[in-house]
């Protein structure tokens, strides 16, 4: 495993070293505003402006292109970071490289480039469409459509829950190129820009958690493409986006780590200030006892997200499986995690005016998002009762 | 006119962090070591970084410590953009004051030739604030000290400094010495290509030898102010309690707060 250092388990000097920088930015930029982001559900555009500012957009893309480098584990450090002070701002990095991501493993040399510079200077954000209002685990029974058009094609589908639309001015579509072929050997993936004619967007959804972060269906109807702007080849789209969700599963892993961790440091700094029975609530077993299970948790799934992370990065084949654990095991974690601390924090866990009631609201998509946690499950079992084990293709 | 700028970092524990004296010698016990860079050094870094970007040149971190003022606070230096190190650790160092300390300094930086010599105005840890002015008294250049902006032109060098009420505005010729207050700027946070470059970057690693620094004016022993013992300071709570009999009740709280020096 490269990208951890010496023993396999520690992050290097220079990972810690970002982590605290990340840190100290989400506490002081973002720690002020992001009770406000999820009241209002606004996209902060000025917190977007100051990552960009602080090149955290261009993490873990390639350096060549513009990119600032690093790989998937420093993007889980970034994403962890943000997450723990707040989930709806993680979102950005998270679903501008979830969209990037098919980009840079089929994507043209011209695609590459314009991805990277654009998330890079903030001139451009991506979204990823794959799931529809009729196929969200079965994703390959899409019915978004893109037929031939002379040297081009014309794209009509309409997809939902599409984080960030409106926000972004690029987007992902997968769609079917050929009704008549093979489940999922059918489909074409298509770089479609938010201005093309025929491109429309819903209402914003009124969510539970990470708001800030727009989510709005997306709609095609006869929207002219051309052969540039075909991602990767003709009816090869579904591999590429089953495996953009390998790659990108141990960031929502990390997110929702991010998001444990910040309970816990809240709970850990209530349950030393506040006192019951003459005493801080902290000193008593019971509450120690919840401390401990919320820490160890934490841990394993950091561990366990890290892991799939520098898997990604040495391209090792049991990357599916490790990834579907990781963002199943952490995702779970987030949500027992920040029902715990707001159970700790009692009436005042309850209310907004302390962040952890926030925090578990957010930590519940990311037992849904980017494949539910059941869809995970049938992935990590299917690997494990293959003949050959976890390291084969399933 | 490109500017050759050396500034002077420390580092010291992490504010966060339990500090404890060593009770043979009264120095401060640095295990485990949770070193960070003097937070008012990073102002002066961001400061020595905003006036390389604006005439060019380039700035040296000069730190005087055992490893960890390498690893902890020369490098976070490194990665906000500083291009070079000259680190002086020496055991004969141990236990200096802040004359000994600036004396040490003085030996380092007289080997360079730096238009400006930047530093915080005072340490978290110690906070003699004494060694940037011990500093240009001990190279002989002038010394503009508590800036709160400062300002290159030509072969001058101009601050603001911060007085009681108000500020100075204050000038001198280069070479020179200027201390930088908390609050002169906001430091940058360092990117990530910054992080990951920051160990290729030149380190000189010198020792008290090397620079010519006689034994007997520095460490412990050297020192001219002997710590001779220490105590807690009690942080004994006070509870002021104002009535409201008169209907003055905020005035009398404002004046308590005035008296006490919090307002």
């Amino acid at each position: 495993m490269a990208a951890m250092g010496g023993d396999g388990f520690e992050l290097s000097e220079e990972q810690e070293e970002f982590r605290k920088v990340v840190r100290a930015f989400a506490e002081e930029v973002i720690g002020p505003r992001a009770a406000e982001i999820d009241e209002t559900d606004e996209f902060p555009w000025d917190i977007h402006k100051a990552m960009v500012a602080q090149g955290f957009l261009g993490i873990g893309l390639p350096e060549e292109l513009g990119g600032a480098g690093g790989g998937p584990l420093d993007v889980c450090v970034l994403i962890e970071e943000l997450a723990r002070v707040s989930g709806g701002v993680s979102v950005i990095p998270l679903v501008n490289r979830l969209a990037a991501i098919p980009i840079l493993l089929a994507g043209s040399d011209a695609q590459k480039r314009e991805v990277v510079e654009g998330l890079v200077s903030g001139e451009h954000q991506y979204s990823y469409c794959l799931t529809e209002p009729g196929s969200g685990s079965d994703a390959a029974a899409m019915s978004s459509r893109a037929v031939r058009d002379g040297d081009g094609w014309r794209l009509t589908g309409q997809k939902r829950f599409i984080t960030n639309a409106g926000i972004s001015d690029r987007y992902v579509y997968f769609a079917v190129t050929d009704p008549e072929g093979e489940k999922g050997h059918n489909i074409t993936a298509f770089l479609v820009p938010g201005d093309a004619p025929g491109f429309s967007l819903g209402r914003s959804e009124k969510k539970m958690g990470i708001r800030g972060s727009p989510t709005r269906e997306v709609f095609c109807e006869d929207v002219p493409l051309t052969d540039a702007d075909v991602i990767g080849e003709v009816h090869k789209g579904f591999q590429v986006a089953l495996r953009t969700l390998d790659f990108a599963r141990p960031t929502v892993a990390a997110q929702a780590v991010g998001i444990a961790q910040g309970a816990l440091d809240q709970a850990v700094l209530y349950v030393r200030q506040r006192e019951q029975f003459g005493k801080p609530i902290g000193e008593f077993q019971g509450i120690r006892f919840m401390l401990a299970d919320m820490a160890t948790a934490t841990e394993a799934a950091r561990l366990l997200a890290y892991k799939a992370a520098s898997m990604v990065a040495a391209g090792d084949p049991r990357t599916g499986y490790f990834a579907a654990m990781a963002k199943t095991f952490a995702s779970d974690t987030a949500m027992s995690v920040t029902t715990d601390a707001v159970q700790l924090l009692g009436g005042y866990g309850y209310i907004k005016d302390f962040p952890v009631e926030r925090m578990m609201r957010d930590a519940k998509i990311t037992q849904i998002y980017e494949g539910t946690n059941q869809i995970q499950r049938v992935v990590i079992a299917r690997s494990l009762l293959h003949s050959g084990g976890p390291g084969r293709k399933a | 006119m490109p500017l050759n700028i050396a500034v002077c970092v420390k580092r010291v524990p992490d504010t966060a962090a339990d500090k404890n004296l060593d009770p043979t010698d009264f120095t401060l016990r640095r295990e485990p070591d949770e070193s960070i860079l003097n937070p008012v050094d990073e102002v002066a870094v961001e400061e020595a970084l905003r006036l390389k970007e604006a005439h060019g040149g380039e700035v040296t971190v000069v730190t005087v410590g055992p490893e960890a003022a390498l690893t902890k606070a020369a490098r976070r230096a490194l990665s906000m953009g500083c291009d070079k190190v000259v680190h002086l650790s020496d055991p004969v160092l141990h236990g200096s004051d802040a004359q000994a300390i600036a004396y040490a300094l003085a030996c380092v930086l007289r080997r360079g030739s730096y238009d400006l010599i930047v530093c915080g105005s005072e340490s978290t840890d110690a906070r003699t604030s004494l060694v940037p002015p011990a500093l240009a008294e001990y190279l002989n250049l002038p010394g503009l000290f508590h800036a709160r902006t400062v300002e290159v032109e030509g072969d001058r060098v101009r601050v603001q400094r911060e007085a009681d009420q108000g500020y100075d505005v204050i000038e001198g010729p280069l070479p020179a010495v200027v201390g930088i207050n908390w609050g002169a700027n906001e430091p940058r946070y360092p990117s990530f290509k910054g992080i990951q470059g920051a160990k290729n970057k030149p380190v000189e690693s010198l020792t008290a030898a090397d620079v010519g620094i006689e034994s007997t004016r520095v460490g412990l022993a050297g020192s001219q102010s002997q710590v001779l013992g220490f105590a807690a300071r009690s942080a004994e709570r006070r509870r002021i309690l104002v009535d409201n009999k008169d209907g003055n009740a905020h005035v009398k709280l404002a004046d308590f707060l005035q008296e006490a020096k919090l307002i």
